[in-house]
């Protein structure tokens, strides 16, 4: 079933207003959908009520692997494969080639870390080369702020952007084929 | 807002009465006007060098390490020479990027984006030296733990050589990719503005579709933070371990405990000049004056005192061990008498002159404000260094323990041709970046227009007045 669906935009001119029509506007029991901004706002997360990023725990995880991964390798090519006596150091066993092996362990940890989090931070994100603009209007890479709301008392809404000192109010309709 | 506020002591570090606009205009002018004949003119002669350098790499591998200028007794000359001393300019990056921002050091904003690609051509550099140095470069792969055709034969985790190439890897993989999260937002900038169609393709290629929503907002600086975390380890276990390629050897000069902090600290000192020599240039090029000003100068001035200073510590250290310690060995390292006073003591007093003594004055303030005074000092620090790492290796190795063995080094042309190359590819590269890529992280700028530039002090030191 084809659902007619509202997108209003409101564009702001400075990071503070929009904060603060962030706040008033969740305050008045509007649903913000999305917000686009030219750069990271501090504090908007919160004013937006996102959860917490779970990037960092991502790391962690990734990193643990890359640990593993390393600790794997050098005790079967080193220890178990094709152990051999080297300088008169042998590697016979992995606990006494430990500190040899300790720059690659650090090493590995870090790429698969970085490398990891970085891919799944752009999966989750959808960005991929030749991915089409996320963003509605342009001008929210350069210097204007726009609050998206979705399917919104329209009256109701255009008094709390005005009064928050909003710019510009843009209303859209689109055929949304999914009911959300 | 309370949090935008900065003391008003504190220097701006935007100047000029910007707008989240103007920052926008200023930064993607020189990706949308057309280059310069000055721009034009670097990157002919910058051309010239690198192929010319091609063609010495060429010779190199068609015909043997032979043509080279090594002997029997110093079998390790300009290669590695240049493999540190490029490896090392890539460390400021890095640490700029980096561990600046750790520190929640606002004035990285304006050098972080060029530094980073700074770092990023250096290691290209760098990592071409030991790979065209194996003699048989085709059969580089055997560094990589890859079953190969001799059996189960596996490259040996003991050896600092393969540390360096993990090392290596990873710190230019990272790079690579924490430079290029940083500028998605800036490439979406570009795309938003771009007027020509294929500009527009380019850019929304390169942009990955970003749109600057909230959420990828803060998943991008939690992102920047957690590499930022990870990268920092890393400058210091990348020249670490490429000291330790000498450290655990046996070679007199070399087996020294001092070297991990001491690559460290050099690695920052001639990084942070080779950045000051490019943002001096790019400054002026690109018209980012009111970016980079003359406090962002004198703040990199100051870790270059620093880190001077500790590299300073590390030669007097080994100069009175080496002379302590009694060995008859030791007469001859790159920091003895032997060496002050022996065949390569010209090498040994510039490497004095231009890392302890010229960089001495930007203890005074005058000078360490003063850019054409900088600009010198920097190229000055950069020789130096270059010498540093000529004296480890060559005065080291070109005295060994048999007198009957001693020689002298003397590079041949195709020595020269390769190092000039690899400055002329470096200048190619940066040259390219910096007519199309944003230099400096305008996202991020814009977030302390309010707290340190110009024109919001003033109006904010204004209202508080009335």
């Amino acid at each position: 079933m084809n659902t007619t669906k509202t997108i209003i935009y409101g564009l702001y001119g400075d990071d503070d207003l929009l904060l603060d029509g962030v706040k008033q506007l969740r305050e008045k029991g509007i649903q913000i959908e999305e917000v686009y901004t030219p750069f990271p706002v501090h504090g908007l997360d919160k004013a937006m009520g996102l959860k917490e990023s779970r990037m960092s725990e991502f790391a962690f995880l990734y990193g643990s692997i890359g640990i593993t991964v390393a600790g794997l390798l050098t005790w079967y090519t080193m220890n178990h494969d094709w152990a051999q006596n080297i300088g008169g150091k042998p590697s016979f066993s992995w606990g006494e080639n430990v500190p040899a092996f300790i720059p690659i362990m650090f090493e590995l940890t870090v790429f698969f870390a970085a490398h990891l989090m970085s891919i799944t931070y752009l999966v989750l994100n959808k960005h991929f080369p030749g991915q089409k603009a996320q963003n509605p209007d342009p001008r929210t890479t350069d210097d204007k702020f726009l609050v998206e709301l979705t399917n919104q008392d329209y009256e109701k809404a255009k008094e709390i952007l005005i009064a928050t000192g909003v710019e510009e109010i843009t209303v859209k309709k689109v055929e949304d084929e999914k009911v959300d | 807002m309370s949090g935008h506020y900065e003391a008003p002591i504190r220097e701006p570090l935007i100047l000029g009465d910007k707008s989240y606009h103007d920052i926008t205009e200023d930064i993607a002018r020189p990706i949308e006007s057309k280059a310069g004949k000055l721009w034009w003119f670097s990157f002919y002669i910058a051309l010239v060098a690198f192929i010319y350098g091609v063609g010495c790499i060429a010779y190199t591998v068609g015909t043997g390490i032979g043509v080279w200028g090594l002997n029997r007794t110093t079998n390790w000359g300009w290669d590695i020479t240049n493999f540190v001393w490029w490896v090392g300019i890539g460390h400021a990056g890095t640490l700029i990027s980096a561990v600046l921002l750790l520190f929640r050091q606002k004035w990285r904003m304006s050098i972080n984006r060029s530094a980073e690609a700074m770092t990023i051509f250096a290691v290209i550099q760098a990592a071409l030296f030991p790979v065209i140095h194996m003699g048989r470069p085709w059969l580089m792969y055997f560094v990589f733990p890859i079953p190969n055709q001799f059996g189960s034969l596996w490259i040996n985790f003991n050896s600092p050589l393969l540390w360096d190439v993990f090392a290596i890897s990873t710190y230019f993989s990272v790079s690579v990719v924490f430079w290029y999260i940083g500028l998605i937002p800036d490439f979406a900038m570009v795309r938003d503005r771009a007027v020509k169609p294929i500009t527009k393709k380019i850019y929304s290629i390169l942009s990955f579709g970003w749109g600057g929503k909230a959420k990828h907002w803060q998943r991008f600086e939690e992102v920047s933070l957690v590499l930022a975390g990870l990268a920092t380890p890393l400058v210091f276990s990348v020249h670490t371990i490429v000291s330790f390629d000498f450290a655990t050897s046996v070679i007199k000069g070399w087996h020294s405990t001092v070297y991990p902090p001491y690559f460290v600290a050099g690695a920052i000192f001639s990084g942070f000049a080779m950045v000051q020599t490019l943002l001096s240039v790019a400054r002026k090029v690109c018209h980012l004056e009111d970016y980079i000003t003359i406090k962002h100068i004198e703040y990199m001035n100051i870790v270059i005192v620093v880190t001077g200073g500790m590299v300073t510590v590390a030669y007097i250290t080994e100069f009175f061990i080496g002379w302590y310690s009694g060995s008859r060995y030791e007469d001859f390292t790159y920091f003895s008498i032997g060496a002050a006073t022996g065949p390569y003591w010209w090498a040994f007093w510039l490497l004095i002159l231009c890392n302890v003594l010229i960089p001495a004055s930007l203890w005074i303030k005058g000078l360490r404000r003063n850019f054409l005074w900088t600009f010198i000092v920097s190229i000055v620090i950069n020789v130096g260094m270059w010498f540093e790492r000529f004296d480890i290796i060559v005065i080291n190795l070109s005295r060994d323990y048999l007198p009957s063995s001693w020689t002298m080094f003397q590079p041949s042309f195709v020595d020269v041709g390769i190092f000039v190359g690899t400055i002329g590819f470096f200048s190619v590269l940066y040259l390219l970046y910096a007519r199309t890529f944003p230099v400096i992280a305008q996202a991020e700028l814009k977030t302390i227009v309010k707290s340190s530039s110009e024109g919001h002090k003033k109006h904010h030191s204004e209202h508080e007045h009335h």
